[in-house]
């Protein structure tokens, strides 16, 4: 960092607000206005320089200490008989925190990102899978194909940084990378190479993408297939994919969870996990799934260490009790199963809790707007901006710390929610 | 405060204490000398009573990225044994893949006060520490792992001299707040990431052209010039390859003489003779690691059950892939830094080659002479939970109890193995050394593992039982920097260990093409890298310190 009077400009900043956490960014902070000089891109942009405005926290919409704030939270907590706490926007200590809250509260954890997440984890739970990392994929990757994911729409960087990057440490030449696309088509130009060769596009509907892979995994195993089309999809062009997959030497296969968003997308997403373990009996073949956004991988790699079981469990037997349909916070909330719910949602003012019947707490990024005013809202520090932190990547291998770059006061979600268990 | 414990029976190998009657006084986390006005704050009576000091294990994953994989994928694991919250206690879950706070409880109950993670890979190192911080009462510390690392065989292949290395090694050590080093497979996670399925002590990476042999004398090199107490912790080529006992004859002829600690040994020592081409070797490398006065093991012992194996060998893992039980596993690449792989296991007694594995760990333990040099464990989780300790000290210290057992176990293997004509029994003297004395002095904690004046209270105090499972599992009393952790094997206190660290110095010219590596091919930038001590430190219930390294450990 250097100093550069009045304003502070920081180097080498991570950013929690996309999963892939590239940590190149400069930031220049003045007085409490951030705003990013190098490596920004439209969610990092959103994500750092959204400006402070509250800083009080509410009760029922009128303005309160954070004292009264916490007192208010706990004696709710106090009388319910099932909180929920959602959400779950946050770094590692403020979900030390939740789930610290949540064993002895009784309460049952989820996140927002959940029905992304758990399309990948249930394959996980259920056959495993084979997968890499970006910097491997920066390095090795020599055919890419992307599943169901227009992936530069919600990873703007993902293709500069992994893929078009100037060198490989191998000697590989990065214009022979090949790019495939099956299902949707990018929204923009960052797979094209630097060549100006453009990837190659295997469209289907969303709904399609379950058949075109099974087929894909039986050409690959080299069985036959009688159709000639699939989800609008020549098999001969499938065939051709299946054969560069045998060919390559170091293939990755990556989608976008919280694209596939369909029922039961784990299926599909199994299919591909069980496909690259074959791949796997001659060449190196992997998967990257990419999510993990403010806070998503962090808070189920915290519950999985603390209790065992990632999010979606609930402590209300007195120990972990997990049931990744039962604990689904829209369930719950739809069957008037909690009576308390606490949003935690740091990172996105847009990320606010649904609308329910329960007594809404949240803890959310200053300038969260509300169609019905909680119970309480506590406007809470960013991490990485207004605190110090830690926030793990996609890939759930590496984590970054997130620096305070800024001294806005706000309390953390580890401060106000340690003050409400310790006031249980 | 000053407490005296008042009449115990003293087995402190480090002093050369064995059964002597003797009082123990704290004060302030430390023994102390007995106060020379003789008055004493509390006073514990604990005549007849076995004390040693808090059990040490040397070589326990709990901490970091696979062990995590492997606690999401087994919910089914943890289902038969979910911990309930008490008043001081969170819940959490035990068995395989048990929760970390789970973890600190159940090693505390068995009277240890510090376990060590293994395989901390540099860029997974974060996560490590972050788990061992939510793991309480015991103390923590981990190996860095290097040896697939592109950065180490970049620098081999371009012939950097040794000084460099030392220094990448140091650097490494240093800045992954790690107490040791550790090599997986030398070289062949990254051989993998090129295809290639196996490799052997001399067998050459394909791209690189550097071998396993090469890897290990430059990192057991560096480990010993750079003074860092712990040898080199390696673990080995081709593990669980029938015939693999001749790479591991060979790895301890390498070493040259260089202090090398080659763990879970077991999995390690198999020939191919017999009907089922699977043969006991544990003679052979007994009798090499008698002779070779340079080597120390750990056993990493089987026991039978659902385990899971979680390792940062994913050539092996993957190779193992097919006999996961249940059938789910995972393997990953990890950014050009290493790798892992989880494969979950139910080991059956009524498997030929599990029912050897079992007798080749105990005829591991059996035949290796000093106690010293031979550490227990069960490669937690690998072997088998570690809270099977005490069944596994039962075997070790009675004979009959370990040829009941072994009578049932598979009839073929049973006629393969000499187990039942081994009379040795342990003594409780050989067990204090293993896991209190030897394994500090192995780890390189100066203070810990003993009781002399100066050292921290980490006292275990047990009251003598024949059936040593019984003795073992339930202490009277642990003190744990001198406040009362567990009485009765129930944790009655809550607090937070240190983590063991070396320091050693490093000449900053290595940043240099560090940081040209990062820029150019990470993803992730040197300085984010680093993992700084308030970050240990964290919320401030964790702690660093930082043990001495040996003398005449030099740059």
């Amino acid at each position: 960092m250097t100093q550069n009077n009045a304003a502070k400009i920081w180097h080498e900043v991570a950013s929690p607000f996309c999963g892939i956490a590239s940590d190149d960014l400069t930031i220049e902070v003045n007085g409490s206005t951030v705003k990013i000089l190098e490596n920004g891109d439209a969610i990092t942009q959103a994500g750092f320089e959204t400006p402070i405005t509250d800083t009080q926290p509410r009760i029922q919409g009128k303005p309160a200490s954070l004292a009264e704030a916490v007192e208010h939270i706990a004696n709710l907590f106090r009388h319910s008989q099932q909180p929920l706490i959602g959400g779950l926007g946050t770094d590692l200590n403020g979900a030390r925190a939740a789930l610290a809250l949540a064993d002895k509260s009784g309460a049952i954890v989820d996140s927002q990102y959940s029905k992304a997440a758990f399309r990948n984890i249930l394959v996980l739970q259920d056959t495993g899978y084979m997968t890499t990392t970006l910097t491997e994929v920066r390095n090795r990757v020599d055919l890419l194909v992307v599943i169901g994911s227009d992936i530069e729409a919600t990873f703007p960087r993902f293709f500069e940084r992994m893929v078009w990057n100037d060198e490989s440490m191998f000697g590989q030449e990065i214009e022979s990378r090949q790019v495939v696309f099956i299902g949707k088509a990018p929204s923009g130009d960052a797979s094209t190479s630097p060549g100006g060769r453009k990837a190659k596009v295997l469209g289907c509907a969303d709904a399609d993408l379950p058949e075109v892979l099974s087929v894909l995994r039986a050409l690959v195993k080299g069985k036959q297939v009688q159709a000639s089309e699939v989800g609008g999809i020549q098999v001969a062009e499938l065939q051709r994919l299946a054969e560069q997959l045998l060919e390559a030497k170091y293939s990755v296969l990556s989608w976008s969870a919280g694209q596939l968003d369909y029922d039961h997308a784990e299926a599909t997403i199994q299919t591909v996990c069980e496909m690259i373990k074959e791949l796997n009996a001659t060449t190196r073949s992997n998967g990257l799934p990419l999510g993990g956004k403010e806070g998503d991988t962090t808070v189920n790699a915290v519950a999985s260490w603390q209790t065992g079981y990632p999010m979606r469990t609930s402590f209300h037997r007195r120990f972990p009790d997990y049931d990744p349909f039962i604990n689904e916070t829209q369930r719950i909330l739809n069957n008037n199963e909690a009576d308390v719910l606490l949003w935690v949602s740091s990172f996105n003012v847009a990320v606010t809790p649904p609308q329910s019947n329960a007594s809404t707490v949240v803890l959310g990024r200053s300038g969260m707007q509300f169609e019905t005013e909680p119970e309480v809202f506590i406007p809470v520090g960013v991490p990485g901006i207004d605190h110090e932190g830690r926030t793990f990547r996609t890939d759930s291998v590496v984590s970054v710390p997130l620096r305070k770059l800024r001294d806005s006061g706000l309390p953390s979600v580890f401060d106000v929610l340690t003050a409400v268990e310790q006031a249980l | 405060m000053l407490l005296k414990l008042t009449g115990g029976r003293i087995f402190d190998p480090a002093h050369d204490m064995n059964n002597v009657v003797r009082d123990i006084y704290v004060r302030d986390g430390r023994i102390v000398d007995a106060p020379s006005d003789g008055k004493v704050d509390q006073e514990i009576d604990v005549r007849g009573k076995v004390i040693m000091a808090g059990a040490i294990d040397m070589h326990t994953h709990i901490g970091g990225g696979k062990v995590n994989i492997a606690r999401t994928m087994l919910p089914e694991d943890h289902a038969e044994a979910v911990v309930e919250r008490t008043e001081l206690l969170r819940s959490g879950c035990g068995h395989a893949a048990p929760s970390t706070l789970t973890t600190g409880y159940r090693y505390a109950e068995m009277g240890y006060t510090a376990g060590f993670e293994p395989a901390v890979l540099p860029i997974n190192a974060r996560q490590a520490h972050m788990e061992m911080h939510d793991t309480p009462i015991i103390d923590k510390g981990g190996y860095a792992m290097l040896g697939s690392d592109d950065f180490l065989l970049r620098m081999m292949a371009a012939n950097a001299d040794q000084e460099a290395i030392n220094n990448y090694v140091a650097w490494i050590l240093t800045h992954t707040q790690a107490v040791g080093l550790k090599v997986v497979n030398p070289g062949g996670i990254n051989a993998f990431k090129f295809n290639q399925r196996k490799l052997d002590l001399d067998e050459k990476n394909i791209y690189y052209g550097v071998t396993p042999r090469d890897i290990l004398h430059r990192l057991s090199t560096a480990v010993t010039e750079l003074g860092v107490p712990h040898p080199l912790h390696v673990h080995g080529c081709n593990l669980g390859v029938p015939g693999n006992m001749n790479t591991t004859l060979d790895t301890i002829q390498g070493a040259e003489g260089l202090p090398m600690h080659l763990t879970h040994i077991q999995f390690h020592s198999y020939g191919t003779e017999g009907d089922f081409k699977f043969s006991s070797g544990a003679a052979q490398i007994a009798e090499a690691i008698n002779k070779h006065k340079n080597i120390t093991v750990d056993v990493g012992q089987i026991l039978f059950g659902q385990t899971v194996t979680a390792s940062g060998d994913n050539m092996r893992q993957f190779a193992g892939s097919p006999h996961a039980h249940p059938n789910k596993w995972v393997c990953m690449d990890i950014e050009c830094d290493a790798g892992c792989g989880v494969v979950p296991f139910k080991y059956k007694d009524q498997s030929f080659v599990n029912a050897l594995q079992w007798m080749i760990g105990l005829e591991t333990f059996l035949m290796v002479d000093d106690p010293w040099r031979i550490f227990l464990t069960t490669d937690h989780p690998n072997g088998a939970p570690f809270t099977s300790y005490p069944h596994l000290i039962k075997l070790l210290m009675d004979k009959s109890f370990r040829n009941d057992m072994l009578s049932t176990l598979h009839p073929e293997a049973q006629n393969a193995t000499h187990l039942a004509s081994l009379d040795r029994e342990y003594s409780l003297y050989e067990i204090a050394i293993m896991t209190r004395a030897g394994a500090a002095k192995l780890v390189g904690l100066a203070d810990r593992g003993h009781l002399g004046v100066g050292a921290a209270a980490d006292i275990t105090i047990y009251t003598d039982n024949a059936d040593r499972e019984v003795m073992f599992s339930k202490p009277d009393y642990v003190f744990k920097d001198g406040q009362l952790v567990v009485k009765n094997g129930e944790v009655v206190k809550v607090t937070w260990g240190t983590t063991h660290v070396v320091k050693p110095e490093y000449d900053a010219s290595i940043e240099k093409p560090l940081q040209e590596y990062f820029d150019k091919y990470h993803t992730m930038k040197m300085g984010n890298f680093k993992i700084s001590n308030d970050e240990i430190a964290d919320d401030g219930r964790g702690s660093l310190t930082i043990q001495p390294l040996r003398q005449g450990g030099k740059l």
